[in-house]
């Protein structure tokens, strides 16, 4: 196709296509990893309200402006089992558990992340 | 018609802005007709008018033709000032920055291609950047990341083509 275009890509383009074909590669690899996680963060608003090891089971009770929320940890994996809000976008999200998989309640401002073993990832470093 | 009583004197730089200018907001309100799988996705086919200009006319220009574009852009799409117009200044901000700098690449090696890709991926990065830290702060953002990547990746390199393609063609006045 390009012959027909009668473009010439120089020897520096196809490095660029090439280096960040890489770089699309490695973004994939790293962020979209299917380790399976080891830990919840849970935040309520902005801040941290704690991280809980998910090897164990564990009932969540945390209070929203909506109410009260319902967290339930099990063996690995976590969900919101009830939720005050109307749409239940959090409950139908149904259980997580691979590492940087989230579920956020709006309505009631608290989110659920999951870190795998090590933090696979730094927020935005590319 | 009454004659304005008020003249701006203008250059004839000026007109040739505002002309490449008008190209790229038509370009710029046409892709925003259409829908897109992903908020952010989309072939950004205006910024195939910012590397032309850069190209033909030098990165003063083209980055008159980028700012003019996104503001005059958002006035017609009803967007100036929203989180739209934000995410678009920062992304034509970062991309232009890029451009700036890699415009110094040695020519022989680096053509219009190479330039596009660049740019591409610095518009991307403004975007998720303010999304990032005002929109959504979140950790979460980072999972699509990714797919905008292999966005930037394919539209800049399409067109990176397009534009080799245009410049081949003798410059317009």
């Amino acid at each position: 196709m390009l012959n027909k275009l009668k473009i010439k890509p120089l020897l520096g383009d196809y490095l660029v296509i090439i280096a960040s074909a890489i770089v699309v590669i490695f973004l994939f690899k790293t962020l979209w990893s299917n380790a399976p996680a080891s830990q919840l963060m849970i935040r309520q608003g902005n801040k941290v309200v704690g991280t809980y090891d998910l090897n164990q089971s564990r009932e969540l009770h945390l209070h929203g402006p909506l109410g009260e929320s319902h967290i339930s940890i099990a063996q690995g994996q976590v969900r919101f089992k009830q939720s005050p809000c109307t749409n239940q976008y959090c409950v139908h999200q149904g259980w997580l558990k691979l590492a940087g998989q989230v579920a956020i309640c709006l309505p009631n401002q608290i989110s659920l992340q999951l870190i795998g073993e090590n933090k696979p990832y730094d927020s935005l470093n590319y | 018609m009454t004659r304005s009583t008020i003249s701006i004197q203008t250059t004839k730089a000026d007109h040739h802005i505002a002309k490449l200018t008008a190209l790229a907001i038509g370009l710029h309100v046409l892709e925003a007709m259409f829908p897109s799988p992903l908020p952010g996705v989309k072939p950004g086919i205006a910024n195939i008018v910012t590397l032309y200009v850069l190209v033909q006319y030098g990165f003063g220009t083209a980055a008159w033709v980028s700012l003019l574009r996104v503001f005059a852009s958002s006035l017609l799409l009803g967007q100036f000032l929203t989180p739209t117009f934000v995410l678009s200044l920062s992304g034509a901000l970062l991309s232009l920055a890029i451009l700036g700098l890699a415009q110094y690449l040695p020519k022989q090696y680096f053509s219009v291609i190479t330039l596009s890709i660049l740019a591409a991926f610095a518009h991307i990065a403004g975007q998720l950047l303010i999304v990032r830290l005002w929109l959504i702060p979140h950790a979460g953002v980072s999972y699509l990341i990714p797919i905008f990547a292999l966005a930037a990746l394919v539209f800049g390199l399409i067109n990176g083509v397009i534009c080799a393609q245009l410049i081949k063609k003798p410059a317009v006045n």
